[in-house]
Parts: C-alpha cells; sequence; structure tokens
C-alpha cells in the first residue's frame, strides 16, 4: 500500500519537475529580445528544415483528405438530397478540427521527431556542453530559433492544409461526383464565418504549435544522452505530443464551439 | 547550401501560407459581402419565431439584403422582438412593408421575407430604428397538425 503510495508521489514529482524544466528551458532560450537580425542564418535554416521540408507531406495528407471527406461526405448527403451541403460539411470539419489536429501530429511525427533527435545527439556528443565552455548559450543558439520556427511554421502549414484540403473536396466533389460548382463555393460561403471557424482554428494550431514545438524540444534537452536515450525520446515526443494535442483540442472545442 | 536558397524557399512556403489564407478568407468565408458594410436596424414584434436564428438571412424576393441581428424577448408583452441589420443600399422601404417568417424547402433553415409594401404620399420610409408592425408568425408544423386533426373530429 504504502509502496503503491510512493511510486503514485514519484511519478507525480517526476512530471511536474519535467513541467518545470521544460519551462525553464523555454524561458532561458526567449529571455531577452530574440536576435533575430544577428542570428539571422539560423533562423532561416530552421524555417527552411521545420518549415519547407514538412510541406510536401501537409499537401499531399491535406489534399488526401480533403477528398475522402467529399467522397464520404456525398455518400450520406446525397440520400437527403442535400449534395449541396458537401461544401460546408468538407470546409468546416476542415478547418474546425482535422486542419489544426492532423497538421500538429503529423508535424510531431515529421518536425517534432527530427528536432528531438538532433538534439538529443548535440546533448550525447557533448555539443551543447562545448557552446557552455566557449560561453555560448546553447539555449539562445540551438533552442530558440527551433522553438520560433516550430511556432511559426505550424500554424501556416495548417493554414495550407486547409486550403489543399478544400481544394481536393472541390476536386471530388465537383470534377468527379458531379455537384454544382457554384452550390460547393456558395453554400460554403454561407455558412463559414471568418470569426468563429477560419480565426478559431487558426488560434487552435497556434496553441498545438506551442505544445509540439515544447514538448518536442524539451524532451530533446532533457534525454538521456546514449543511443537508447535519444531514440526513447524520440518515441516519448511523438507519443506525448499527439495526446497533448488530441487532449487540449477537446478541451478548445468544449470553450470554442461548446457554448 | 547558401543562405539566399534557403531565404528563397523560406519565402516561397510563407507565401502558399498567405495565399492559403486568402483563400479561406475571400473564397470560403466570403467576408465584405455582408457584416463589413454600412448597414441600419429594424425591429419587429411576432407572435412566434420558430426556429429563427441570430445571423438568419433577410430576404426580398429571394435576395439577402440583411441578417438578423438579435433576438429578445419583450419583457411586458411577452413577444419576441427580432432586430434586423439591413444593408444600407437597401434604405428604400416603405412602412406598410410585411415580414412573415419562413422556412426554404422542407428541412431548410428559416429566413424572414420581406414583402415591400404600396407607396402613396401618406406613407413614409422605414429609418433606422423603426418597427415593422405587420408581421406573420412563423409555422409551427406541431399546431397545424392539431388543428387539422381537431377540424378533422368536428366532421
Amino acid at each position: 500500500m504504502l509502496d503503491k503510495l510512493q511510486q503514485l508521489g514519484a511519478a507525480t514529482i517526476a512530471s511536474v519537475q519535467g513541467f518545470g524544466r521544460a519551462a525553464l528551458m523555454v524561458l532561458g532560450a526567449l529571455w531577452g529580445r530574440p536576435r533575430f537580425v544577428k542570428a539571422w542564418p539560423l533562423y532561416i535554416k530552421q524555417f527552411y528544415v521545420v518549415g519547407v521540408l514538412s510541406l510536401l507531406i501537409i499537401v499531399v495528407s491535406g489534399l488526401f483528405i480533403g477528398m475522402v471527406l467529399a467522397l464520404q461526405g456525398y455518400t450520406v448527403l446525397s440520400k437527403f438530397g442535400a449534395e449541396q451541403m458537401l461544401g460546408p460539411l468538407v470546409a468546416l470539419s476542415l478547418l474546425r478540427e482535422l486542419g489544426p489536429v492532423v497538421t500538429a501530429l503529423l508535424f510531431a511525427g515529421r518536425a517534432g521527431s527530427a528536432l528531438t533527435a538532433e538534439i538529443g545527439l548535440m546533448k550525447a556528443t557533448e555539443q551543447l556542453s562545448g557552446m557552455e565552455m566557449m560561453a555560448v548559450d546553447p539555449l539562445r543558439r540551438v533552442i530558440a530559433p527551433r522553438f520560433w520556427a516550430g511556432v511559426v511554421c505550424m500554424p501556416l502549414l495548417a493554414l495550407i492544409f486547409n486550403a489543399v484540403g478544400i481544394l481536393g473536396g472541390h476536386l471530388v466533389g465537383v470534377d468527379w461526383l458531379g455537384v454544382d460548382a457554384g452550390g460547393y463555393w456558395s453554400a460554403m460561403q454561407a455558412n463559414v464565418d471568418l470569426h468563429e471557424d477560419v480565426l478559431n482554428g487558426v488560434i487552435k494550431s497556434m496553441v498545438f504549435a506551442f505544445l509540439v514545438t515544447v514538448i518536442a524540444l524539451h524532451k530533446g534537452f532533457d534525454a538521456v544522452p546514449t543511443s537508447e536515450g535519444i531514440s526513447q525520446a524520440t518515441t516519448q515526443t511523438v507519443v506525448t505530443a499527439s495526446l497533448a494535442v488530441l487532449g487540449f483540442d477537446f478541451v478548445l472545442t468544449a470553450v470554442m464551439f461548446g457554448g | 547550401m547558401t543562405t539566399r536558397k534557403l531565404e528563397i524557399l523560406v519565402g516561397a512556403f510563407v507565401a502558399l501560407a498567405i495565399a492559403a489564407l486568402l483563400l479561406l478568407a475571400m473564397k470560403v468565408a466570403n467576408t465584405g459581402v455582408t457584416g463589413s458594410d454600412q448597414s441600419y436596424k429594424l425591429y419587429a414584434k411576432f407572435d412566434n419565431i420558430g426556429g429563427l436564428k441570430v445571423r438568419s438571412p433577410v430576404k426580398v424576393g429571394g435576395v439577402v439584403v440583411g441578417r438578423v441581428a438579435s433576438i429578445q424577448l419583450d419583457p411586458e408583452a411577452f413577444q419576441p422582438v427580432v432586430t434586423l441589420e439591413i444593408n444600407s443600399s437597401y434604405s428604400n422601404f416603405p412602412e406598410t412593408s410585411s415580414l412573415s417568417i419562413l422556412t426554404s424547402g422542407l428541412l431548410g433553415e428559416q429566413y424572414i421575407g420581406l414583402q415591400p409594401g404600396f407607396v402613396d404620399e401618406n406613407v413614409e420610409i422605414l429609418a433606422d430604428g423603426d418597427y415593422i408592425e405587420d408581421t406573420k408568425a412563423a409555422i409551427v408544423l406541431e399546431e397545424l397538425i392539431g388543428q387539422f386533426l381537431f377540424n378533422r373530429g368536428n366532421q
């Protein structure tokens, strides 16, 4: 009984310590003015690695998810003679839920795991300690560019995902299944609100971007500096980030659309 | 890769994201048709508003001229008071105009149909804050069925 209690206490303390270290890491990285001008090449490199290289998987997934949504929605809607509502169905599911969530999950798998592995390897090969020896703050030189790249790029990727998905829905719904093109767009415009749907989706993706990036950076920075530790940290990044995204998605949905 | 090449690729990425945002804002959400335009307010009391909601359209002959801005209950008369926001480009409805709550299709959403009235020298034009007196309540399907059954029972 006491052993179980002790395990529970130890697990709680460990997780709280994890939160604390993650917060200290982010604070340390962001302390003071970001040196965008001096460290410009570092930032550009990370924007390229995190944003541009994730573009392909985001565009392809967005296209296919939009197409599948249109295909599945059409089979149900055509039974009620409501094919005109295909546009709002595709647009609202993408803007409110699938865009931010699927982008965040893909981003955690594609960019988050890469960030963790890179930083973990830097730690294992003692590059981070080396920087400290040379009086270069690894938090500001390594963590800060990656943090900003993740936080800025993921909402942009989610926007691209949404747009490509809606075009994919158009491809299947209008060009293949023969829904009227005017009806597809006009029903969408009548039912989608810029603040209620588009803006809330963007806010969601910003929250997810922060979560995924911080978890990925923290897991890498906190990794046990062995090859096993790095592989574990990478796995943990994907698992923890995905769970955090799905959990926060429920809370955000309840706050934004539940009332 | 050189910084220049990276900068070009990142620039293209950001431009793509801005294009996606513009597509979502303009083509999907369609801002700027109503909402940001100038509008004026009209009020109307109904006996029953049925399933009317805030942001339901106000139509004249099928053309959307405004939206329902708010729905409140008059605390004394216990009647719903509906506030309509009408686009300022349609500002010459006579005070003899009537409102009715209609349903688009069998299962569609409810909207307000505005029927412009006659104009002569005694009739004024509706302005901001005016009440439209002539209103028809929404048809509630259950009441209709109840009346039908009642009539059948009398025969």
